[in-house]
């Protein structure tokens, strides 16, 4: 541990998350407001970088995660009127439990199944959200009465320092024993156990702890909107946008999901005035990064660097 | 009558379910491609069909023609620009190609749907139908053109099961989807294969999306709802199962249209996706599917 400190890592991103820190003082607040959503976004594609890249299971209902602890939080403070912070410690409980229920029969099954089971979660989510109107606020959304702080400058903070912690912990997770037993069971399931270790058990921790960073992000994104809608945070389009900004950051890399997050936000904003071909454009790039640097960009970045 | 009413709607959509995803289990059986931008091609053919008939003034045959061979573009494209090139990437593990292929069908899906609202604005439309008129079956009105649908599709349905069993290109095929292996050595040459299958795919993926464009009418948003459809049916059936997803898609059909009779249009999805899911916990290979 004592040579991470010192390495080449350790140092650029504590340089980047300082530069980061001090940009509420120079940029406009309407980039503060970009990079906060940003951020979150950050998280929700490590999370789901911890299961592929690491377990080796392609979940395409990342939303579903994020949406649970989402509307949790929203509806307990809209219901309840209970703080904030209680808020998303009840949402990121949700989400924690919504991922066991959902992985413990959906890791019986392999390979393409078991991202078909989540891709229905999604939609029953959705659905769900539209028949229980009253509750949720259905297709309109759902307005929340707090929100943890209005000040901008604040609210950046807090992304850029939940971002940060999650990072580290995220991270740290991927490259300890249990990281390397997941990337183990996830590149041969067969093999792993036959060393001993238990799979189900560590895919299954896998999934709690990527449903724990998603639910619990996806509470501070909502009580950062002050909504809560299923077009932000349940609808599938979403959830292919923390898809495709893990898969461009780099799988398998944890901390290239947060980049690429980043700059799918950033380059959307970007191409505004193209108007509608924003999205095409972006989709044209990504498509790009996958047929010719599948490594994605930080992937792209430390395979040269292992090569010199 | 509201019995005869739902026989005979749920009928015509399952029909036009049940084509839409046979192409999408056929190219999954052979080459083991979920294909992600099966929604964003029948909109395509959907669109080209409407354009046809609207802006250069042809008729309705003319038309649906047109939006069939824009889908077979589209498939082949598909396959050449996104599908190919990931499977024989050198620097893709073997073991992550699966979910490249996804990401990569995926994004292009995203494509095709921006470049048609783009040029063609979201706004839905109804294709031109090609025989006018309404009829009363059983006390039901029904358009002749649902009936013409609902014919269209069991009889395009028989004949690729005739194609697949009765001749030697589809045997090729049905073996390929067995043992790609034992095929090249038997001397077929793979890549021709894997060109007949998205070739038959276009024509299927574009007739399905011209007759529900007609059936129901389509917009660049039909795009993510039409890819989830066909795959659900198509994980209910059995990935890779073409009689499963055909069974897959009248079980799907007719649930949508009870609940939508029944219940509330609102809700005309949930049942199918409850059973979608219960399947998979039962069931995970779907209803005829190989493990």
């Amino acid at each position: 541990m004592g040579s991470f400190f010192t390495s080449r890592l350790f140092v650029i991103s504590l340089i980047v998350v300082v530069v980061a820190a001090t940009l509420p003082w120079y940029v406009s607040g309407y980039v503060l407001g970009l990079l906060t959503v940003a951020y979150y976004f950050g998280v929700f594609a490590m999370s789901w970088d911890l299961l592929f890249g690491f377990a080796g299971e392609v979940n395409f209902g990342p939303t579903f995660l994020i949406g649970v602890g989402a509307y949790t939080a929203g509806i307990v403070n809209a219901q309840f009127g209970l703080s904030p912070y209680i808020c998303i410690v009840l949402g990121a409980a949700a989400a924690v439990i919504a991922g066991f229920v959902l992985a413990l029969p959906a890791l019986r099954v392999r390979g393409p199944y078991f991202g078909l089971t989540t891709l229905v979660a999604v939609l029953i989510l959705q659905s769900f959200i539209v028949v229980f109107a009253d509750l949720t606020g259905g297709e309109i959304g759902l307005t929340i009465p707090d929100v943890i702080t209005i000040d901008s400058h604040a609210n950046y903070w807090i992304a850029l320092g939940f971002m940060t912690i999650s990072a580290a912990i995220l991270y740290g997770l991927a490259q300890s024993p249990v990281g390397l037993v997941l990337q183990a069971s996830g590149q041969d399931a067969v093999q792993a156990g036959a060393l001993g270790f238990n799979i189900v058990k560590h895919k299954l921790a896998a999934f709690v702890v990527s449903a724990f960073f998603s639910g619990l992000s996806g509470a501070l994104l909502v009580f950062y909107f002050g909504t809560a809608s299923v077009g932000t945070v349940v609808d599938i389009a979403v959830g292919v946008n923390v898809i495709v900004a893990a898969v461009l950051g780099g799988r398998r890399t944890v901390l290239g999901a947060a980049l690429g997050a980043i700059f799918l936000i950033v380059a959307g904003e970007f191409l505004r005035p193209t108007g509608e071909l924003a999205t095409f454009i972006v989709s044209a790039v990504a498509l790009l990064v996958v047929l010719f640097f599948p490594g994605g960009f930080l992937g792209a970045a430390l395979s040269r660097e292992a090569r010199q | 009558m509201l019995a005869f009413q739902i026989l005979i709607d749920g009928f015509a959509i399952s029909a036009l379910y049940a084509l839409g995803a046979m192409g999408f289990t056929l190219i999954f059986g052979v080459s083991g491609v979920l294909n992600l931008s099966h929604g964003a091609i029948m909109v395509a053919a959907a669109v080209a069909a409407w354009a046809a008939a609207s802006v250069l003034n042809t008729d309705s045959y003319t038309g649906a023609l047109i939006g069939i061979f824009v889908a077979l573009i589209m498939s082949f494209a598909t396959y050449f620009v996104v599908v190919q090139p990931i499977q024989k990437s050198r620097r893709i593990p073997n073991e992550e190609k699966e979910i490249f292929v996804l990401t990569g069908t995926l994004l292009w899906g995203i494509m095709i749907q921006e470049l048609i609202a783009y040029f063609f604005t979201n706004n839905a439309k109804t294709v031109l139908p090609i025989i006018e008129g309404v009829v009363n079956i059983m006390g039901v009105r029904t358009p002749q053109n649902e009936i013409f649908t609902a014919v269209v599709c069991c009889v395009v349905i028989g004949l690729l099961w005739l194609l697949v069993n009765r001749t030697r290109t589809g045997k090729v095929v049905l073996a390929a989807s067995m043992n790609p292996r034992g095929v090249t050595l038997l001397g077929h040459e793979l890549n021709n294969v894997y060109i007949v299958v998205w070739a038959i795919y276009g024509v299927l993926a574009g007739l399905a999306g011209v007759l529900l464009g007609m059936f129901l009418g389509v917009s660049s948003y039909s795009v993510g709802p039409l890819t989830a459809s066909a795959f659900s049916i198509v994980v209910l059936g059995g990935l890779g199962s073409v009689s499963g997803s055909l069974i897959a898609a009248i079980v799907v059909g007719y649930l949508e249209t009870l609940t939508a009779y029944l219940i509330n249009p609102a809700y005309r999805t949930i049942p199918a996706l409850l059973l979608l899911v219960v399947v998979m916990y039962i069931r995970p290979q779907g209803l005829l599917g190989r493990r």
